[in-house]
């Protein structure tokens, strides 16, 4: 398959004035085309601060210090604003969790929808507000044409979305990143949005990167999915092998945090111990190994690197070294990924 | 089951917002005719969209606003008319958990002020006294007694909640309201705080009211559900009975709409989308306030309101064709 995103061993770091805070610290990771890729992690774990590097949109004091980022075969790190705007909003586009925030208040959808048209396409101002109503009507708005004319205020956190999504894909991006596109919203109005964008997907023919924080979204919506924890990642999979035989304790605890449900039983939830890192003075070790029930003397002192448990799933946890003592009953031993 | 006494029961509560004069006058329905009950011992899950008005009964029933209209029976007692003098002794036996824990906790105070201050209002104790409890709840909500002098912003999101747990359990309450208590936290946190709130229940034989918008969370968390829609409840049950066998069509699509974290189950033919957005509960219209998104509505829906009817033991409904769309 075509690679459409190559990210190598990124660093992005925020220079604050109490120290540098490093949000991401070295990930890799690659897009194939049409796929869609969940980036799951908690707060911290540096999944949106990968989006904004991608996109160029790292403001100061953050800065990525280290790394490429190829997108089709050019690498985005290197190049100046000016450059990266013409990728902006045309091959890339970006969905962001707040539609309250990322719309501007004093512009009306069509200004906003058409100003993106008219600096990547050749349209008049007619057409582009032609277009503009066309993918209105795409993203189920009703009565684009009067709709068109309303000020981001006059619509509901979902129509807001809808909006969002339409200024997105106006110049049929290549590669479409979401930033926790429905969090803010309404389990409701989660279902329509989702089921939007499984349905754009296809139209369009684009590749979707979707930052979540929520396993279910992961589950329904993306083929791929990375884990990140600490500003690295931990596991990355295909949605089948993440959710059926996940194999980095991190990944293990996440998806044993959250309730399921056999009739009539309820059991008893098994967080994980203790607190996510402080970026601001990163463990050496595994980020994860002062919460990891797991833990040996290696992971404390350095990080894992990502060791491969089938052509799609690897996960970075020292534990898949050959060298390491087998837990029984626990991460399910390799062989088993084999077959 | 017959040994269940109630704590508080709710009946036709109401709160309307008011704004703007004469003409421009705009009543805000936020609260509309809202009957439930809460057993002792029990946890009672109140989950609806936003704006649905879920946090406006626990602020009514707390009396931090003061009800438009109805009863708040806590232990027999009504609430709603009492003036803040004759509540002080209310205010001690009912306490609530917030939703924000950075927003929640006065940045100023020490930990140790924080929690002892409820104590020192509603009890006659020694500082030494207020001290030794202070510690001792900081033991029970996991925390160490080194933090009792620290300030809140040197604590992360789930370590201020327990500050707040502990707040609340310092004056000893029969009755907790928890206002979305684990949604501004982390998933592998969230799990922490759930477990120690179930922990302190069974040890203290506490009552929680959790008003919540996490679905599965919640059906985690409670013994019965009320499912609210634009200031009414639309249904009321037994968790397990809700979840496995809604009735009111909003809650149907409400449940059918929860993400699964399971790749291979697959949701398309269950899943019920509704089609548009809530509506404003500013100058609600009559009749069923589901009715403009509702898949089986009718001109009735329209014109009359349901009300909520036990249609089976211990299962509320509010619908007009309840027994038509289920084939009861």
């Amino acid at each position: 398959m075509d690679k459409l995103l190559e990210v190598k061993n990124l660093h992005t770091t925020f220079f604050t004035h109490i120290g540098e805070v490093q949000a991401v610290r070295g990930i890799s990771f690659d897009l194939e085309l049409g796929d869609i890729l969940g980036i799951v992690g908690e707060s911290g774990s540096g999944k949106s601060v990968t989006s904004l590097s991608i996109m160029g949109l790292v403001d100061e004091p953050g800065k990525i210090v280290e790394g490429s980022i190829l997108f089709d075969n050019k690498d985005l790190s290197k190049l100046t604003q000016k450059e990266l705007s013409e990728y902006r909003g045309n091959d890339i586009a970006m969905i962001f969790q707040d539609p309250m925030t990322s719309l501007n208040p004093v512009f009306s959808i069509a200004d906003q929808i058409t100003t993106v048209l008219m600096r990547h396409t050749e349209l008049t101002k007619q057409q582009a507000r032609e277009r503009a109503i066309e993918l209105l009507k795409m993203v189920e708005i009703p009565e684009p044409e009067v709709r068109i004319d309303a000020y981001p205020h006059q619509f509901s956190g979902g129509m807001r979305q809808r909006a969002m999504i339409a200024m997105a894909i106006s110049c049929n991006p290549k590669l479409l990143i979401a930033d926790e596109p429905t969090t803010a919203l309404d389990v409701t109005i989660q279902a329509q949005i989702l089921e939007l964008m499984r349905h754009l997907k296809d139209q369009i023919n684009t590749t979707i990167m979707l930052i979540t924080h929520d396993l279910g979204v992961v589950a329904e919506v993306c083929n791929k999915v990375i884990v990140m924890y600490g500003g690295l990642i931990m596991e990355k999979a295909s949605v089948e092998e993440l959710f059926k035989n996940p194999q980095h304790p991190y990944t293990i605890g996440l998806l044993q945090s959250v309730p399921r449900h056999e009739k009539g039983q309820r059991k008893r939830l098994q967080p994980i111990k203790g607190s996510p890192p402080d970026l601001l003075n990163p463990p050496k070790g595994c980020p994860f190994a002062p919460r990891c029930p797991h833990a040996m003397e290696v992971c404390i002192q350095e990080p894992s690197p990502l060791f491969n448990v089938s052509s799609t799933q690897s996960a970075s946890c020292w534990l898949h070294h050959p060298h390491a003592p087998q837990t029984p009953g626990y991460i399910q031993v390799k062989e088993d990924a084999h077959e | 089951m017959n040994n269940k006494t109630l704590l508080l029961e709710v009946k036709n509560l109401k709160k309307h917002f008011v704004s703007g004069h004469g003409k421009h006058k705009k009543v805000l329905k936020a609260v509309d005719g809202i009957d439930f009950h809460i057993y002792r011992g029990e946890t009672f899950g109140l989950v609806g969209e936003s704006g649905c008005g879920k946090t406006t009964i626990g602020r009514t029933v707390i009396r931090l606003y003061h009800p438009t209209d109805g009863e708040i029976l806590f232990d027999g007692v009504d609430l709603a008319p009492l003036s803040n003098e004759d509540l002080k002794p209310f205010r001690r036996r009912i306490q609530m958990i917030f939703q924000d824990p950075y927003a929640s906790l006065n940045t100023r105070m020490t930990v140790s002020d924080i929690i002892s201050e409820g104590i020192a209002t509603h009890y006659s104790y020694s500082p030494e006294e207020r001290q030794e409890k202070v510690v001792a709840l900081l033991d029970k909500v996991g925390l160490k007694q080194e933090h009792a002098s620290r300030y809140p912003h040197e604590f992360s999101g789930g370590q201020r909640q327990r500050i707040g747990i502990a707040r609340a359990l310092a004056v000893e309450p029969e009755l907790i309201i928890c206002d979305e208590p684990i949604s501004a936290l982390d998933v592998s946190i969230q799990a922490q705080v759930i477990n120690m709130l179930e922990d302190l229940q069974n040890e203290m034989g506490l009552t929680y009211l959790f008003i919540a918008h996490d679905l599965s969370m919640v059906r985690h968390i409670s013994d019965r559900i009320g499912v609210m829609y634009l200031g009414k409840m639309m249904e009321v049950a037994e968790s397990e009975t809700l979840y496995e066998k809604p009735l009111h069509p909003y809650t149907q699509s409400l449940l059918s709409s929860i993400p699964i974290p399971d790749p291979t189950f697959n949701m398309k033919n269950k899943r019920i989308i509704l089609k548009g957005d809530v509506a404003s509960p500013i100058n609600p219209k009559p009749g069923c306030r589901f009715a403009s998104r509702c898949r089986f509505a009718k001109d009735q829906c329209r014109e009359i309101d349901p009300v909520l009817e036990e249609i089976e033991p211990e299962h509320f409904v509010a619908c007009h064709f309840v027994k038509e769309i289920n084939r009861i």
